[in-house]
């Protein structure tokens, strides 16, 4: 076992990341040369690639410590002491910073900053990793500009983003840049039997309909009521008889992102909602706040909404790039492409709309799928973009 | 004292304790000058102290309280007493059970649960009330207005007060001034006239206003709609929202099963009845076809409001008036 066994179908970026793991030990152990080592990491590739796996199996190679280095082993051997905290997230000297927020502040990132020029406690390397950097507002990322281009000679800056141009182009130019690729299939499914014992055939059809996603294979693996979810998603298709039924199913699409949303939060709220109270010396729950403590709660439940709204949009989001793999496959049937389809079992409906289209109107309502992706993006009242782009769909 | 003190509290305005309760700033005023005015018509030497909300201090009401050298009359106002702490409500309560002679006070109290235990304590007492509810109905406004210039000793007709109640807005307080600077300006019976040359134009409209005469194709008195709304502060958003709601009505009543139930209807669409019976009237001369243009130009305008666009106000007009013109197509 490597720290690299989690990073599936990535051989280059693996070669990459380990030579410059073994230039990092050259660098500690005062080599001029720094071997492709350097401070600052741009991590991309698209969602569930693992970009974050990537900058955390390559923060584990730099803290590693097993006692076969000096044999002339590799760095990253997967269970020492250094390795291990690191993946696990228990290392001092590893910082994975990544928000349940639409955006990362400036607040927060003065705090990183300060982290940055601090010496690493375990002698080796300081590393964060800032797993949304594309989530930075521009006056946060103008903050990390000075801390990324001339850190403390031990820190090390890794900053995950899903492309290039989601990161301001000063960012851009003081990183260096780490290109992960969307894992082949096979690899995907492979990596779902080995590490999560599932069975051949839900682990390869898991993988065949996310595409290569990791995150969202295993989940639709795993959980059943994913793979409800999905279903109802790719019968939207079918239900677009009428105007009626247009805004009747986008309603129900919106509906259901919101539903699973708040399952997704309201567990996690009332939690937090108690831990605070308690803290805060609320006597049992339900119980009087002391005076003048209504702002902290009042605090808490802001950040709970703002996270509310971005698990929403997140559920929404998935069931639109679902819809958008149920018409990638019209377009495969459509024009009799050799490739297999995502979703093998709704063929029946995939053939039916192949049929009463062309592949002119399968691309235009690609683009009205992607145009409500970006319009949520923008901030569009959800229900509102649906709507518009089921209307859309109807019309072809 | 207790049955001194329930004899004289009727709608004496000199009784020793007086409540006025509710949020209507204008009435509250009213009801406290009235006190002053009635403490100092029987002796104009009163001594009356206003205090502002947050002005008393423990100790204060004693000595406030406390008899004077020359014995003259006193009037104290305790303003927003819903925000006392609980040293000044005991100190209120002591004083209710045992109130001095010369001295009128006067307690305002939004009302609502917030010190409530002030309020219960003094009704108890037997203080006069004087009820202050927010004035919320358009009714309510126009007999204000009227009521206003009785007390002026000028007549107003029914037009009128109307107009001048579409055009001040529903602050209270503005409106009193309205009608006092109208009555002062002017001569003989207030008519539509007359409000017209001094008051033009509406103060408040509502985004749904704009919403409903763009689904009704009157794409003219839609603009007109949107440009008050935007001058007198709705938020762009809001006019997006309701466009997109009013679209969507008539999008969802449109495919809903032609033989179903008013009561069903309603309560599958979510809409009051006599909702659905507006939307039923807005919904001719729509075609599946305007529905989708339409829902595209809102959803099209909301990003641009958000952000998108760099002119909110040109979005929500291209919206408004596709909206208003698809409908025959």
């Amino acid at each position: 076992m490597t720290v690299w066994d989690d990073l599936v179908g990535q051989d280059r970026v693996i070669a990459q990341l380990r030579s410059a793991a073994v230039g990092a030990r050259g660098v500690l152990a005062g080599e001029e040369s720094s071997g492709g080592m350097t401070h600052a990491w741009l991590f991309t590739g698209p969602p569930g690639s693992g970009r974050a796996t990537a900058a955390r199996a390559f923060a584990a190679a730099l803290q590693c410590v097993s006692p076969d280095l000096s044999l002339g082993g590799e760095p990253g051997c997967g269970h020492c002491d250094g390795c291990h905290t690191s993946l696990t997230g228990t290392h001092a000297d590893v910082d994975v910073v990544s928000t349940e927020l639409l955006s990362i502040g400036v607040k927060e990132t003065r705090d990183l900053v300060r982290r940055a020029a601090l010496s690493p406690a375990g002698g080796r390397w300081q590393v964060i990793v800032l797993e949304d950097a594309d989530r930075l507002t521009e006056g946060a990322g103008n903050v990390l500009l000075k801390a990324i281009e001339e850190p403390a000679p031990r820190t090390v800056w890794m900053l995950c983003a899903p492309s290039v141009e989601d990161a301001l182009p000063t960012i851009r130019s003081r990183c260096r840049h780490v290109a992960l690729r969307t894992p082949p299939v096979a690899a995907v499914a492979d990596m779902l039997m080995r590490r999560d014992g599932i069975d051949p055939e839900m682990a390869s059809y898991a993988a065949r309909a996310t595409g290569g996603n990791i995150d969202r294979a295993r989940r639709l693996a795993t959980d059943e009521q994913a793979r409800s979810r999905r279903a109802e998603v790719l019968g939207l298709p079918l239900q677009l008889g009428d105007i009626g039924s247009c805004m009747a199913a986008a309603q129900r699409l919106v509906d259901a992102a919101a539903a699973d949303a708040k399952e997704i939060t309201a567990e996690l709220d009332a939690r937090e909602t108690e831990e605070l109270r308690n803290a805060l010396g609320a006597n049992g729950p339900g119980g009087r706040l002391p005076s003048g403590t209504a702002g902290v709660v009042k605090e808490l439940e802001n950040r709970q909404k703002k996270r509310a709204t971005r698990t929403q949009r997140d559920c929404l989001d998935l069931a639109l790039v679902d819809l958008t793999a149920f018409y990638r496959d019209v377009l495969t049937v459509q024009l009799g492409a050799p490739v297999p389809l995502d979703n093998e079992q709704v063929r029946p409906s995939v053939d039916r709309v192949a049929r009463a289209g062309t592949p002119e109107d399968t691309l235009r309502r690609i683009e009205a799928i992607l145009a409500c992706r970006e319009a949520i993006d923008a901030n569009v009242a959800p229900l509102l973009a649906v709507e518009a782009m089921a209307l859309t769909l109807r019309a072809g | 004292m207790l049955c001194v003190m329930a004899r004289k509290a009727a709608d004496d305005p000199l009784a020793p304790v007086t409540l006025v309760v509710g949020p209507e700033e204008l009435l509250v005023d009213r009801a406290v000058s009235a006190v002053t005015r009635a403490v100092r018509a029987e002796d104009p030497e009163a001594d009356i102290r206003d205090l502002a909300p947050g002005a008393l201090q423990p100790g204060m009401l004693t000595e406030l309280t406390s008899p004077s050298l020359f014995g003259e009359r006193k009037v104290i106002v305790v303003r927003a007493a819903h925000d006392l702490g609980t040293d000044l409500v005991n100190e209120l309560k002591a004083y209710l059970g045992a109130p001095a002679d010369e001295v009128v006070l006067v307690i305002t109290h939004l009302g609502g649960p917030k010190g409530k235990a002030l309020l219960d304590a003094a009704r108890k007492a037997g203080a006069r009330e004087v009820a202050c509810a927010k004035v919320t109905k358009a009714g309510d406004r126009l007999a204000l207005v009227k009521t206003e210039f009785r007390t002026a000793g000028r007549s107003v007709t029914e037009d009128a007060a109307r107009a001048l109640v579409e055009a001040v807005g529903n602050d209270l307080r503005e409106l009193a001034a309205a009608c006092s600077q109208l009555a002062a300006d002017t001569d003989g019976v207030i008519d539509e006239e007359i409000v017209a040359r001094y008051y033009t134009g509406r103060a408040e409209t509502s985004s749904f206003d704009v919403a409903d005469k763009a689904v009704e194709g009157r794409a003219a008195e839609a603009l007109e709609q949107l440009r008050w709304a935007l001058s007198v502060g709705v938020a762009p958003v809001l006019v997006t929202s309701a466009l997109a709601q009013g679209v969507r009505n008539i999008a969802r009543l449109g495919g809903a099963p032609r033989g179903a139930r008013p009561g069903d209807l309603a309560r599958e669409l979510g809409m009051p009845p006599w909702k659905l019976d507006r939307v039923r009237q807005q919904m001719r001369g729509w075609t599946p076809d305007g529905i989708v243009r339409a829902l595209q130009a809102v959803a099209e305008a909301d990003a641009a409001v958000k952000g998108g666009g760099s002119d909110p106000a040109y979005a929500l007009e291209k919206a408004v008036v596709t909206v208003a013109t698809v409908r025959n197509t």
